[in-house]
Parts: structure tokens; C-alpha cells; sequence
């Protein structure tokens, strides 16, 4: 390559350009956001663990009727558990025990879009951990109660 | 107290004060300048950079330092021992040497040698000895890769970087750097010698080995290069000498274009270092601004653009000077 007075100058234009831009952001305000400290809010499509959606109309209780569709329908077979009870003077069925084993969901969304009474629904949670297996065995009545108490 | 400052002023009394000041320099300036230059890297990457370790993140080279010093020294098997070993301590000669003749106030200087810009440039090529000694002992095909880039690289940029000097020094009739900076009391060289300045500078980021011209240790294809077998301390020293030699050319920079410790209100020694500091930060941009250039385009700068250019300039100097 050969080195031309106008080639030498378009270069170290080129140069100056590159300090601007870093220079620029120097001083712009940063985009990263500090993980522990501050959590960002966590967008409405993400696809965490399934959890058990409260009825629009009364939201201290679910709809699901414990029909069972949805353990039927998993392709993993990760809907371990479903068992419910009919009190007396309800109309509906109520769930009693709902348990999820998340270590082989894939969030593939079939229980969601099956389900008859639209009970069921993705959550926010994107950072569980544990240390064994029995960790992602999760009882959803259990984990709604706890919502409902919050 | 009489008997203080009769103490210094002896000779080895005043030199030996200023080799432990500098050494105590040496390690406070890598211990900013590692914490300033991933604050600089992450600000300009619009990130925050640490903040973790203390305040605004500034314990954090300590933090560094402790988990270097606690690391294992690892000797490989086949290296050349005494050379291995030398390599790092090496290093330090050129370091030590140039805080002894660099003015940082009027009065603080340890010893103004009448030759002391060549004392600096003639010590520094040591920095080279000490880097083919660590590719060679390491007895590793990138430390070796490495230092042979290091060679070449530092042989093509003395050259421009001495004559670009050497054009300051033909105006001031001085090689002392005490000299050089009264000489600059009503303008600063950089108006009067703006190409000097430009070769001195990007020479000079090339003899630190920094980028763009980092090739000695291009991580993407020498590991590390000639500090690849070093471990713990040993490439803790490496890593200081760098982080010095950015502040040393710097000072020296500082001295031969921008007025050294003069300015108006505040004392020398704050202009100084304000100055250094400053130049130190243009570096640290540079770095994470611009690519790492490729091997035949580092030597063809120096060959075919800056030594030319320097000759030039040197001409044209001599001529004006002679009218």
C-alpha cells in the first residue's frame, strides 16, 4: 500500500474520529446496570417456571380446577402432581397440590396454551439456584400462597 | 535539623533519598494507574469499570497486589534460570535511573546531569535487554516471538524518538533536562516544534509497548507474549516497569514540549504532574481507541513515515535556527 499526502490525511482524520467517539462515551452516563444492586425489571414474555395465575375476578384464588390436562399434555413429563378437592357450597373444583419439577421443563409453553381455565402462566424468576436436584421440585399452591400473602 | 540538611546535602545522601522516593513513586503510580486505567477502559466502554473493593473501587489494586504477592512463583522446567530471574529485575534499571535525572520542580530534581536526557535514552535500551532476556530464558516458542517483535519494534522507534529530541536540544544547547525546561519559560516547544512533538509522542507509545503498537504481548496470538511463563510477583514486575515507563516517557514528554513544572498559580510539582497525568490519560485513550496495527505497517511507520519525517524536521530546525 502505498502512502499518499491525501491517504496520510484521510488517515489521521479517521484516527481523531475514533478518540472522539471514545472520548464521547467517557463522558456519556453508563448502560450496564449493577446486577446485585439494582435488578432490572424483568420483560413480560420471559419464559420462567411456570406458576398458577390468580383468577382475574378474585385474586386471592386460582382458577385451576386440577383437570389435569396439562400433566397429560408435558412433553417431559415435568408436571408431576396434580391434585385438587370440591368443597362443599363451591362450584369448582380447587387445586391442592401442584408439583413442578423444573430441572427437565423446557418452558416450551404447551401446559400454558392447553390449559382450559387459562390458570396457569410464565413467571419473572430468572435466577434460582440450588444445590441439588429436590431444589427445583416446586409445589406452585405453596409458591401462589406465598405470592398471595406478599 | 541543621544537621538534616547537611545530611542531604551530600551527594550519595541526596541520591539514595531520591532512589527510595522513587521506588516508593514506582509502586504508588502502578497502584493509580492500574485502577485508572480500567476506570478509563470502562467509561469508555459505557461501563462503571470496579467499584466494588472500597470507594469508587480504589482499594481494588491493593486487593490486586495482595492476591499477585500470594501467588505461587512458578519456575517452568526448562527455563534458563539465571536469565529467567534476571529478566524482571532487569527491567528496573532504566526505571530507577530516569526518576534520579527527571526535574519535578525547580527543586526537586536528585541530580541534574549535564547529559541528562542521554542518561534517560541510553538506560532505556535496557528495557529491551531485559525483555529478550525474558523471552529468551523462558524457553517458550511466544516469549521468544514475542521478544524478537519487542526488538525490532523498539530498535525502529529509538531512532525517531531520539531525533525528534535531538531538535529540541539543538534549540536550547542543552542535553540537560533542568535546562530544557528554563528554555521553555516564555513558550512551550510544542507551539515551537508541533512535529517533533508528534513523532516524540507516538515513538514513545510504541517504546512502552502499549497499544497500538502492543505486538510484543498481543494476547489474540502470543498468550502474553515475553512475560507468558512469568507468574505472581514476577509478572507483577513486568507489569509495574510498564506502568512506570508510561509515566517516565510521559515526564519526559512533560519536559521537552510542555514547560515542565512551569505554570501560573500552582507550585511546579502539581503543574508537573498534572501534565504527566494528562499525557498518561491520552495514552490510556489511545489504547481503547485504536487496533493493534500489524507488524509490517508498526515498522513501515517508523521507516518510512517518522524517521524521514524526523530528519526533515531536524533540516529544517538546523536551518532556522542558523538564520
Amino acid at each position: 500500500m502505498t502512502v499518499t499526502p491525501a491517504s496520510f490525511l484521510k488517515g489521521a482524520a479517521s484516527l481523531a474520529a475514533g478518540m472522539g467517539v471514545t472520548i464521547k462515551s467517557f463522558f456519556q452516563p453508563v448502560v450496564t446496570s449493577q446486577y446485585p444492586r439494582e435488578v432490572l425489571q424483568i420483560t413480560p414474555r420471559f419464559r420462567g417456571h411456570i406458576k398458577l395465575l390468580a383468577d382475574p375476578e378474585n385474586p386471592l384464588a386460582t382458577n385451576c380446577i386440577a383437570c389435569g390436562i396439562c400433566v397429560r399434555n408435558c412433553p417431559s413429563g415435568s408436571i408431576k402432581k396434580v391434585e385438587g378437592e370440591k368443597k362443599e357450597g363451591e362450584p369448582k373444583r380447587r387445586v391442592t397440590t401442584y408439583i413442578l419439577d423444573f430441572t427437565t421443563c423446557s418452558q416450551c409453553g404447551i401446559c400454558v396454551e392447553s390449559c382450559p381455565t387459562k390458570a396457569i402462566g410464565f413467571s419473572g424468576d430468572f435466577n434460582i439456584a440450588g444445590f441439588k436436584r429436590a431444589d427445583f421440585y416446586f409445589d406452585l399452591v405453596k409458591e401462589f400462597d406465598r405470592r398471595k400473602k406478599a | 535539623m541543621e544537621q538534616i540538611v547537611k545530611f542531604f546535602d551530600l551527594e550519595i545522601a541526596r541520591i539514595g533519598a531520591g532512589l527510595l522516593a522513587a521506588f516508593l513513586f514506582v509502586v504508588v503510580n502502578a497502584l493509580i494507574l492500574t485502577w485508572a486505567e480500567r476506570k478509563v477502559a470502562g467509561h469508555m466502554q459505557l461501563r462503571i469499570g470496579p467499584k466494588e473493593v472500597g470507594p469508587y473501587g480504589l482499594i481494588q489494586p491493593l486487593a490486586d497486589a495482595l492476591k499477585l504477592l500470594g501467588k505461587e512463583i512458578i519456575t517452568p522446567r526448562n527455563v534458563d534460570k539465571p536469565i529467567f530471574y534476571l529478566g524482571p529485575i532487569m527491567i528496573f534499571i532504566p526505571v530507577l535511573v530516569a526518576f534520579v535525572v527527571i526535574p519535578f520542580d525547580s527543586f526537586l530534581q536528585v541530580k541534574d546531569i549535564n547529559v541528562g536526557i542521554l542518561v534517560i535514552l541510553a538506560f532505556s535500551s535496557f528495557t529491551v535487554l531485559s525483555i529478550l532476556m525474558a523471552g529468551w530464558g523462558s524457553n517458550n516458542k511466544y516469549s521468544l516471538i514475542g521478544a524478537i517483535r519487542s526488538i525490532a519494534q523498539s530498535v525502529a522507534y529509538e531512532i525517531p524518538l531520539l531525533l525528534s529530541l535531538l531538535a529540541v536540544v539543538m534549540m536550547t544547547n542543552s542535553l540537560s533536562l533542568k535546562d530544557v525546561v528554563e528554555a521553555q519559560k516564555g513558550i512551550w516547544f510544542i507551539l515551537l516544534q508541533p512535529v517533533a512533538f508528534i513523532i516524540y509522542f507516538i515513538s514513545s507509545v510504541a517504546e512502552t509497548n502499549r497499544t497500538p503498537f502492543d505486538l510484543p504481548e498481543a494476547e489474540s496470538e502470543l498468550v502474553a507474549g515475553y512475560h507468558t511463563e512469568y507468574s505472581g510477583m514476577m509478572f507483577a514486575l513486568f507489569f509495574l516497569a510498564e506502568y512506570t515507563n508510561m509515566f517516565i516517557v510521559s515526564a519526559i514528554t512533560v519536559t521537552f514540549f510542555l514547560g515542565g513544572y512551569q505554570g501560573p498559580f500552582l507550585p511546579g510539582i502539581v503543574w508537573f504532574l498534572l501534565k504527566s497525568y494528562f499525557l498518561v490519560f491520552v495514552m490510556m485513550w489511545f489504547r481503547w481507541t485504536f487496533p493493534r496495527v500489524r507488524f509490517d505497517q508498526l515498522l513501515n511507520i517508523s521507516w518510512k513515515a517518522l524517521i524521514p519525517l524526523a530528519f526533515l524536521n531536524l533540516l529544517v530546525t538546523g536551518g532556522l535556527l542558523k538564520l
